[in-house]
């Protein structure tokens, strides 16, 4: 390990830490926004993840996110809440290995407008079952956790994604994640299994974020479909991500962060404007950065010390 | 003499068109044979059923005996196989020599960090490339990006090598120097199966070779006869020539 390295880590983790002790400095409000700057950093980590690489646009972050919600108002009362979490990313596996084992065949828009079927079709489901079988749509969840153990746990699973996506980008994995980006023929005569790795990938995706809906559950107290499985939830981790760079490890964070700040201060102060607002933003976004803020930034960086060495 | 590859009523319709239509042929271990016949006669149809990028349509493709027929791309790949490309494929955001790496890394010999580095810059030297490791494939010439794509082809260290067309396009300083590189192969006991317009690099490197007319074999034989009898000499020149 080289000194600069060993800097990088120090620093990563003097950053984990302060940000660890935010309770300790921030009321409520301030604890508030740093679970949702936490949880969508995480989900727009684990979107990229996969859908970084591979190019596939998912927009079945709510599906996920919903199930990881609902497993925890159905199961909270009967299970201790670490077995919860455990059933909850087992139940988001499952679902990602059959949608995945189905749909990764699938390209371009049809591969969208799946995922985003999808997530309307276990919202539907899920309506259904109440409705129809346990008699009352939306659940209460009693849960004894506080605001700051909700944060404690986005931070790690935060942390650990983005751990993740560091290791991924260094292994065997990321580089034939790299070769199928470029070209599926010469990854497929190379060797590499393309079904396989996308669907490790998706898989995993899929598991951080049914995870952040579980952990953010305890939050709402009351949950029902239209609020765990809203498709805005999607839009936004995608918009986040790729404002900051889908193919970048930091990318997505830097996204996250300050437009869940903006989408804060635009709900509070123009409520009735505000997915009028949004769409605009995202148009701005796709037309001025699409490739995000991070290849930009470098890409300006690289642009000024060609012409400062010529 | 034991087969290597052995094509038999190999057959690939698109739709009504018929591209192959029943090839059969043998290849030994050791030998270098060229795949010869006018544009359109379904010459690079035959490799593409051979890696795995088509299915084909009836027939049998085996090697040591073992089916590849059906077999998906990536698992004739780990078999053994390896090939270049008539229109040169690329990784371009990769580097030179991450593009010679993907190769080490899934293939057979699943090597990974330093040592598959290490590998790959010998490969790159191979073909005359390892100064240029580090700079991004898109940067290369087209020559360069051929060589390249050789020198990902040899990493996989196949039994059996298919070039599409990998020496059209070279001047003849590169040619000779591309003769020079695949005879080299040769010599070191990897069959080769290459399809080729440039009929000195044919001369030179192929024993044999088979001719196909759209979609069947018309030849198949010592390269000098074949190149000599009458009906190949029709399919590429007309019926005037013969």
């Amino acid at each position: 390990m080289t000194a600069r390295d060993l800097a990088g880590w120090a620093a990563a983790l003097a950053t984990l830490a302060a940000l660890a002790l935010a309770p300790v400095y921030l009321d409520a409000y301030g604890l508030g926004l740093m679970i949702g700057i936490a949880g969508y950093v995480t989900l727009a980590t684990a979107w990229a993840l996969f859908s970084g690489p591979t190019r596939y646009v998912s927009l079945a972050t709510v599906a996920f996110f919903g199930i990881g919600a609902y497993t925890v108002a159905v199961l909270s009362e009967t299970l201790p809440y670490p077995l919860v979490l455990l059933v909850a990313a087992l139940i988001g596996l499952v679902v990602a290995l059959v949608v995945g084992l189905s749909t990764l065949r699938l390209a371009g828009v049809y591969f969208v407008i799946f995922t985003f079927g999808l997530a309307e079709l276990i919202r539907q489901l899920v309506t259904w079952y109440e409705v129809n079988v346990t008699g009352t749509l939306g659940r209460y969840i009693f849960l004894d956790l506080g605001s700051e153990d909700i944060y404690w746990q986005l931070l790690a699973l935060g942390a650990t994604t983005i751990l993740l996506a560091w290791w991924i980008g260094r292994s065997r994995i990321g580089l034939a994640l790299r070769v199928i980006g470029d070209d599926e023929v010469v990854a497929a005569h190379c060797g590499i299994d393309i079904a396989r790795v996308k669907l490790a990938l998706f898989a995993a995706s899929a598991v951080i974020i049914t995870l952040v809906g579980a952990i953010q559950a305890p939050r709402w107290t009351y949950v029902e479909p239209a609020i765990v499985f809203n498709p805005t939830i999607s839009f936004l981790t995608l918009i986040m991500a790729l404002l900051g760079g889908a193919n970048r490890l930091w990318g997505p964070l830097l996204g996250a962060v300050p437009l869940f700040l903006l989408f804060e201060w635009l709900s509070a102060n123009f409520p009735n404007h505000y997915s009028i607002i949004l769409g605009l933003l995202f148009i701005a976004i796709v037309f001025v950065l699409p490739k995000g803020i991070v290849a930009f930034a470098e890409k300006q960086w690289k642009g000024k010390s060609a012409e400062a060495a010529p | 003499m034991t087969a290597l590859l052995e094509l038999s009523g190999l057959t690939k319709r698109f739709g009504g068109l018929t591209a192959v239509d029943g090839v059969s042929f043998k290849i030994a271990e050791g030998e270098v044979v060229g795949l010869l016949g006018p544009n359109g006669s379904g010459k690079t149809t035959v490799l593409n059923m051979v890696s795995g990028l088509l299915p084909a349509s009836q027939g049998k493709i085996s090697l040591r005996g073992e089916p590849l027929t059906g077999l998906p791309a990536n698992r004739i790949a780990l078999k053994g196989v390896a090939r270049t490309f008539q229109l040169v494929r690329i990784l371009p955001s990769l580097s030179v020599v991450e593009n010679v790496v993907a190769a080490l890394a899934f293939g057979r010999r699943r090597l990974w960090g330093e040592a598959a580095r290490q590998e790959a810059m010998k490969r790159l030297e191979q073909v005359g490339l390892a100064g240029r490791a580090d700079e991004t494939a898109e940067q290369l010439t087209y020559i360069d990006q051929k060589r390249m794509e050789l020198a990902r082809a040899l990493a996989a260290e196949p039994e059996l090598l298919l070039l599409d067309e990998w020496l059209a396009g070279l001047n003849p300083t590169e040619l000779r120097i591309g003769i020079d590189l695949v005879g080299s192969l040769a010599e070191r006991g990897v069959t080769v199966l290459l399809v080729e317009h440039v009929m000195d690099a044919v001369r030179a490197l192929c024993g044999r070779c088979v001719v196909m007319n759209a979609g069947r074999t018309i030849a198949d034989g010592a390269t000098s006869d074949v190149l000599a009898d009458r009906e190949v000499v029709r399919a590429y020149l007309g019926a005037d020539h013969a």
